[in-house]
């Protein structure tokens, strides 16, 4: 068997519009497309890891779904309405692919994770009792209850990357899209992340990982969308996307799929031209 | 005290209070943005305001609002349009402004106050009631909105594309801060004058940064800062006959660089003293680790050992590993050395 029909493995289902759903769609910045022809239907609920190497389109991806790049053509839904009118913003959760918290004036952890906060809260909205109680759960949440208070630029890398995931999380999201979440994270970083991963994956949000190496999160993430060249190669479960889903040094605890380790340590994530179907004939 | 018995430099005094307190209040988002400049560049543009209103024989300080206002407005259109024309905008805009400004300011009719020194580098004893009740509508609105959208401001200031992600009104932000500082461009041009006015927003906040420990402090310090600042200085120039912009902005830059150096010698002395204590260590017989027979203890993110009755943290540094000590003997429970254990 090749090719991965996405529409045979996710029939959508009628009752419930998809948290995200790409038909033919076209991404891209000005008029250069960088994503092509691309169909995906994520059903609510879903953890989704959307793999490729750099430059492969992936990011590219997630930004349309955000509205930061255009949909230069197709129809791009997101929670159940055309992405440039998406009304409530507020309920997709974004952790931006940056690796610290870079403001040139300090502010404390409870102060960044705020404002997360503040797109439900409308335009002049004033922080409610449950606005805060949001804001306390989303930082104990990533484990960084003790720092509350703390300017972020104190933390160590790994527990800023925390106060990022905490600020998306504080918006309570339907739907949490993440830009490369484990990327110069150590290993202690990377299972509390895994952690809050699952415990948010398990109250129902819809996760959208973008990602080079899903092995961090193999535990959370049970579908992969393999990204080359712009184009879906690979759409079914993240166990089955083969040296592709990431490799075996990050490999995370729970997941005994140790048969392939082989090939996770052949896969050299820098490399762009692999061959991205490798696993099909195994199937 | 001799300085409050003339008028003039009563009304000089409140119009440096308010200045002092609204110039940074806008100032501290703009270090945010790293666009410290902004306000520079609104200066210039007013001066095409002042202009016109001077030929027209209207208020200058209203014409200069307008025309503030609307230059901000357009920079914001110009940046959110793309930046790599946007550089290029910002500099015909700044420069038309305050070439605009001075030819304009040379058709005035003689008997005009057309002291573009005035205007430029301030004139605060000039300061008229009128002024005053103009910086005191415009202080309350400024102050207002910070107070109101400070946060929003700080957001779309801190994380732009995190703030457009999650659908904050991004465009309008920006124009409502862009207006601010044009609005305290204005506010502060007989204080400062145009050309000195970016350092009363900028610089209190610079020194502010050093000190505070969240955002909200660093406002509300920035505001301190620049008050004491502006009125010293102004009163400091009565006594010394110097004009009293240049005096507030050597006396903020004179305060940011002692405090820049009180923060360095704070972490030298630090970093000194860490030194000294790891000496007494240097002489570590092992790495601590999990089977070490020194009992873990977790310690926010990483953990300590308790090595002979103190804890020992492990620094990594490039050239290795040594261990801090991080406070003396902690109570004793199994549970907490269990927990330590990776």
């Amino acid at each position: 068997m090749t090719g991965h029909p996405l529409a045979e493995q996710h029939p959508t289902e009628p009752d419930r519009a998809p948290a995200i759903g790409l038909r033919g769609a076209s991404i891209g910045y000005g008029d250069v497309p960088v994503v092509q022809d691309v169909d995906l239907s994520v059903r609510p609920g879903e953890a989704v890891a959307v793999l490729g190497s750099n430059g492969s389109g992936k990011t590219t991806l997630a930004r349309g779904l955000l509205g930061l790049a255009s949909v230069l053509g197709g129809d791009v839904t997101v929670l159940g309405a055309p992405v440039g009118r998406l009304r409530e913003r507020g309920r997709v959760g974004y952790v931006p692919q940056r690796h610290t918290v870079t403001g040139a004036v300090p502010a404390t952890v409870r102060e960044v994770v705020g404002v997360g906060r503040l797109a439900r809260r409308g335009l002049l909205g004033r922080p409610t009792a449950a606005d805060r109680a949001a804001v306390a759960e989303a930082i104990a949440a990533v484990g960084l209850g003790d720092r509350e208070r703390d300017p972020v630029a104190s933390l160590s890398g790994g527990q800023q990357r925390r106060v990022l995931v905490a600020r998306a999380l504080a918006a309570e999201p339907e739907l949490l899209i993440m830009d490369e979440p484990t990327a110069g994270v150590d290993a202690a970083n990377q299972e509390t992340l895994a952690r809050v991963l699952a415990e948010v994956s398990a109250a129902g949000t819809t996760l959208l990982v973008v990602t080079h190496e899903a092995g961090p999160l193999a535990g959370v993430l049970t579908r992969a969308v393999v990204v080359d060249h712009g184009r879906i190669r690979y759409d079914g479960p993240l166990a089955e996307a083969g040296p592709l889903a990431g490799d075996a040094g990050h490999h995370h605890p729970g997941d005994a799929e140790d048969r392939r380790g082989t090939a996770y340590r052949q896969h050299q994530p820098w490399t762009s031209s692999r061959p991205v179907h490798a696993r099909d004939g195994e199937q | 005290m001799e300085i409050l018995q003339y008028e003039f430099m009563q009304r000089a005094l409140l119009a440096s209070l308010m200045v002092g307190v609204t110039a940074p209040a806008v100032g501290v988002f703009l270090v945010q943005r790293r666009l410290s400049l902004l306000g520079d560049g609104l200066g210039h543009v007013a001066l095409v305001g002042v202009g016109v209103g001077v030929l027209t024989s209207s208020a200058p300080v209203g014409a200069a609002l307008v025309a503030a206002i609307a230059g901000a407005v357009l920079i914001e259109l110009v940046r959110a349009r793309g930046r790599t024309s946007g550089d290029v905008a910002l500099a015909v805009l700044f420069y038309g402004g305050i070439a605009g400004g001075v030819v304009l300011l040379s058709l005035a009719p003689p008997g005009q106050a057309t002291n573009l020194d005035a205007y430029l580098f301030g004139a605060i004893t000039t300061t008229s009631t009128g002024d005053l009740v103009a910086f005191g509508v415009i202080t309350v609105v400024v102050l207002s909105v910070v107070g109101l959208l400070g946060q929003r401001l700080y957001a779309v200031s801190d994380d732009e594309e995190y703030a457009r992600a999650v659908g904050l009104p991004v465009l309008a932000l920006n124009v409502v801060l862009a207006a601010l500082v044009a609005s305290t461009v204005v506010l502060s041009m007989r204080v400062v004058g145009l050309l000195l006015i970016s350092a009363l927003m900028i610089l209190p906040s610079a020194v502010a940064q050093l000190l505070a420990g969240s955002f909200r402090q660093a406002v509300l310090l920035a505001c301190g800062i620049g008050l004491v600042v502006s009125v010293t200085g102004t009163t400091a120039s009565y006594y010394t006959g110097t004009p009293s912009g240049g005096t507030i902005v050597l006396l903020a830059i004179a305060l940011f660089l002692l405090v820049t150096l009180a923060v360095a010698v704070r972490e030298a002395t630090g970093r000194r003293r860490h030194r000294r204590r790891v000496g007494l260590h240097a002489a570590h017989p092992h790495e601590h680790g999990e089977d070490c027979g020194h009992r873990p203890v977790p310690h926010g993110d990483h953990v300590d050992y308790d090595h002979d009755g103190h804890l020992h943290a492990p620094h990594r540094t490039g050239t290795g590993v040594h261990y801090d000590e991080h406070g003396a003997h902690p109570v004793t429970t199994p549970a907490e050395g269990k927990a330590g254990r990776p």
